[in-house]
């Protein structure tokens, strides 16, 4: 069955989201479980995106239940829930452009924090993200408005880190960037991983999400369609054409 | 003049521009985070000089007079706080334009306080300690306070150019002001960034207002002045920024300074008294300055505002319920006169009713559907009103006559303003359409020849029979109910669709082959026009027109209808201008505090209704529509 091997993390049932009379979501039910990385796959459209903005409540008109480690968070205001830990780098970036390099990083500082366990989440330092994405450490003094489209994703990546999550919200992190950054990417989620955070990514590119992925739910207007594990989906090409292949 | 004196002159400016950078400063970074437009702002400048006025009469002093202003400074940001913490926190999701009217019933609310608690004179405040005498400076003598203002301008840009890039708050300022809602999704409590941003600017406001009681009497007018002058400060620098503010200030403050320099002036074929220019002066400015520069001379365009607000609903043609109220309502207003004999007042509150729906539904006709946010909706009233009462003072023109020309006249203005106008968006736009209507205002104020001055046109009484308020009441109800209509049919024409079109999605729109300036223009010129004939029922109706009754408060009164009544509804603007015109009519004969009494109905209905009365309606109705259809 496709369940998350740990306990999970991130427990997410029957959640609906809105926008104004038009239902996005529909009764989305999934989980993540810690140190998992999760793609939440489906073309343009499908809802990744939404569902990822009514997780960290920034979706007025959503209904459902969003568990982060065991609380329900569907009611919280979204400075709250990054607050319990929960990172989040939307697509379209969203890089304070007026702000250096270092500055977009001090705006997402937030103290150390630990798993519910006891264990100690790892903790960013502007000097460890430079080692992390070497790019940003040559432009410390930089405006984040005269960035690429590759460093600002890095920069907004690095951004979320530096409040020491220990889930991370991804949404489409391969979109619009240079094919060596794209690599870079993967590289860094792999890290993450290792350093033991849970990612949840938002992805079209099946490519990219074999790379890093464990699981999968497909999503197709509004509404999960499949689930399975990353090997199960890249032996499924019926699938993949379904709903991936444009 | 002389060289120096031009000189002396500038001088003098540098020392008002300090003053006028105060109070914009704070009104623009409290912008720029919450994109409140604080009209209470002003209000709290004249907070500022009421309690240091206090702090130096009562204690005295120099610690009286120096400490009482930092203490003053301190208070009116806690002041600031307290009013962000109680009330706008509730309203930063209601649409912007409601937050207005919420900050606007607060200048209300504080002016009649201010009122209760200092009186109605004006207060002057004693001379600074230590800085009582005055210097020669190129051979005059200026205040030695006066120099000591000019310098209290740059430093307080200096310090808060290193807050604002050198500490974490001003970084979280900066990084809001672009975009809060993902402030937020990082983990900072945008609710203690607006209050702490809030009191910040409120503290400039205070210190403003406390630095100039030296100079000029503590004042209940000063609210709206300060207000009014911050706005066109902030506009010409730019939303936002701080720099822009000081440099806009300066400008505006030598222009005026000039003016003041320059005198009267013999052009040999006329003589023209720059003096009368001063209270134009920095709207004049602010038009050039929007018209070169859009976004100010500092600004930059305005970001989205990224919020959770809910999607507007589409308008919708009125189904056979709303039809059905519309014909009753207006088979009552017809039965009205015969009411008459009971209460005669009740046909002149009609009369005001009707003017008030005619006004508050052209202007909805551009905010709403158009999304124009015109805060100079007072000068198409005025130039219809002035249009018709000049018509029959200067060439005896008929009633009928003067009522045809009413709208000609405001639509010819709005046409002309309407180019400009439309050329920019959101809180320029405002700030323009205000610039034209305080033109308009000074020119029928200081035209004194032609248009009376602050006399205004007296004797524009209407012939037998409209002299009857019965007859001339119906006559108001046959102007006003087509005039209603034709917005409303022009809404579902595909003028108006194009014009909806054009505020959801100007891009789209203009690929799709719609000349969206085109028609928001010519949309702006028919609101313009239907107002003007409002504007002309009021001048007969009152018999008289004044600039008093055209300035700045009239459009405010319009917008406050609107939002009263819902800016999304189509029935909105009626309902809100009957209320607001019936309430405004009840409660200023009741007590000497109707402002204040005024100002908390608004908050009450912005609290409680943030959609407008109808919109609240709305929701409800159909909240329990779905229920029904969840319970079958």
């Amino acid at each position: 069955m496709n369940q998350p091997v740990t306990a999970p993390m991130l427990n997410v049932e029957r959640l609906n989201a809105w926008y104004g009379a038009a239902q996005i979501l529909y009764d989305l039910s999934f989980s993540v479980g810690r140190g998992e990385v999760v793609a939440l796959m489906g073309r343009n459209g499908a809802g990744k995106s939404t569902t990822m903005k009514s997780i960290m409540g920034l979706i007025a008109q959503r209904g459902g239940l969003v568990q982060f480690n065991d609380r329900d968070i569907s009611r919280l205001q979204p400075f709250e829930i990054a607050r319990l830990g929960l990172g989040f780098t939307p697509e379209d970036r969203r890089i304070f452009v007026d702000l250096t390099v270092e500055e977009n990083l001090d705006i997402g500082r937030q103290p150390p924090r630990h798993f519910p366990d006891g264990a100690p989440a790892p903790v960013w330092t502007p000097q460890r993200l430079y080692a992390l994405f070497p790019n940003l450490a040559e432009m410390p003094k930089r405006a984040g408005g005269s960035m690429s489209g590759g460093e600002q994703q890095m920069l907004t990546v690095a951004r979320t880190l530096m409040g020491n999550p220990l889930l991370v919200l991804l949404d489409e992190p391969s979109e619009g960037v240079a094919p060596l950054i794209v690599e870079q990417m993967a590289q860094t989620i792999i890290e993450l991983k290792k350093e033991g955070l849970s990612i949840l990514l938002s992805e079209q590119n099946v490519h990219f999400a074999r790379l890093v992925s464990d699981r999968v739910y497909m999503l197709e207007k509004g509404q999960l369609r499949w689930q399975g594990t990353m090997a199960e989906l890249d032996a499924n090409e019926d699938i993949q054409r379904a709903y991936l292949t444009v | 003049m002389t060289l120096n004196a031009f000189l002396f002159q500038a001088l003098n400016g540098l020392s008002t521009a300090s003053g006028l950078f105060l109070i914009a400063a704070g009104l623009s970074l409290i912008f720029g985070v919450s994109r409140i437009v604080n009209i209470a702002h002003g209000s709290l400048y004249m907070l500022g000089t009421y309690i240091a006025y206090t702090f130096a009469t009562r204690i005295g002093g120099v610690t009286g007079f120096w400490g009482g202003i930092v203490a003053t400074a301190i208070i009116v940001g806690i002041i600031g706080a307290a009013i962000e913490f109680v009330l706008l926190r509730r309203i930063y999701r209601a649409p912007e334009l409601f937050q207005l009217l919420a900050t606007f019933a607060l200048v209300l609310v504080i002016n009649d306080s201010a009122l209760y608690l200092w009186g109605p004179e004006d207060l002057l405040g004693p001379r600074a300690p230590g800085l009582r005498d005055a210097i020669e400076v190129l051979g005059r003598r200026l205040p030695s306070y006066d120099l000591f203002l000019i310098f209290v301008g740059p430093a307080v840009l200096l310090v808060l150019h290193v807050v604002i890039t050198k500490t974490r708050f001003g970084r979280l300022i900066r990084a809001a002001t672009q975009d809060r809602e993902m402030v937020g999704a990082l983990g900072v409590n945008q609710a203690m960034l607006f209050t702490a941003v809030f009191a910040l600017g409120s503290l400039l406001a205070g210190l403003g207002g406390a630095l100039q009681i030296a100079r000029e009497p503590a004042n209940l007018a000063t609210d709206l002045i300060a207000i009014g002058d911050a706005f066109v400060v902030v506009v010409v620098g730019g939303m936002g920024s701080i720099s822009g503010a000081y440099l806009a200030a300066v400008l505006i403050a030598e222009v005026k300074a000039l003016c003041i320099g320059l005198g009267v002036v013999d052009f040999g074929l006329m003589k023209i008294n720059f003096t009368k220019f001063t209270l134009v002066a920095e709207f004049i400015v602010m038009a050039v300055v929007l018209i070169v520069r859009p976004y100010g001379l500092l600004g930059r365009p305005q970001g989205a505002v990224r919020s959770i607000a809910e999607a507007e609903e589409p308008i919708r043609p009125a189904n056979v319920f709303v039809k059905a109220l519309g014909i009753v309502v207006f088979a009552a207003l017809l039965a009205l006169p015969l009411f008459a004999n009971y209460s005669p007042y009740l046909l002149v509150l009609g009369i005001d009713v009707l003017i008030a729906v005619l006004f508050a539904a052209s202007l909805h006709f551009i905010m709403g559907p158009g999304g124009m946010h015109s805060f100079g909706h007072a000068a198409y009233f005025g130039l219809g009103a002035y249009g018709a009462a000049l018509l029959v003072k200067w060439m005896a023109a008929p009633m009928g006559l003067a009522l045809a020309f009413a709208p000609l006249a405001a639509f010819a203005g709005a046409l002309l303003f309407g180019w400009f106008a439309v050329r920019l968006s959101g809180v320029y736009l405002a700030m323009l359409t205000l610039a034209f209507a305080q033109i308009i205002w000074a020119a029928v104020y200081q035209w004194e020849p032609i248009t009376g001055g602050s006399n205004g046109v007296v004797g524009v009484w209407p012939p037998a029979p409209f002299n009857k308020a019965t007859v001339y009441f119906l006559l108001a109800l046959a102007l006003t109910v087509p005039g209603v209509l034709l917005l409303r049919r022009l809404l579902f024409s595909p003028f108006g669709y194009a014009m909806r079109a054009g505020r959801d999605s100007p891009l789209r729109a203009e690929a799709i082959g719609i000349d969206v300036k085109r028609v928001h223009w010519l949309a702006f010129a028919i609101a313009g026009g239907i107002c003007g004939i409002a504007g002309g029922l009021f001048a007969f109706a009152k018999g008289s027109i004044s600039p008093e009754t055209i300035h700045v408060g009239r459009s405010i009164d319009g917008l406050v209808m609107v939002l009263l009544g819902g800016l999304q509804t189509l029935t909105g603007p009626i309902v809100g201008a009957s209320v607001f015109a019936v309430l405004q009519d009840t409660i200023m004969r009741s007590t000497v505090y109707w402002r204040a009494l005024l100002g908390l109905v608004i908050l009450f209905l912005v609290l409680i209704f943030p959609s407008g009365i109808v919109g609240t309606l709305v929701n409800l109705t159909r909240r329990i529509r779905l229920r029904r259809k969840a319970a079958t």
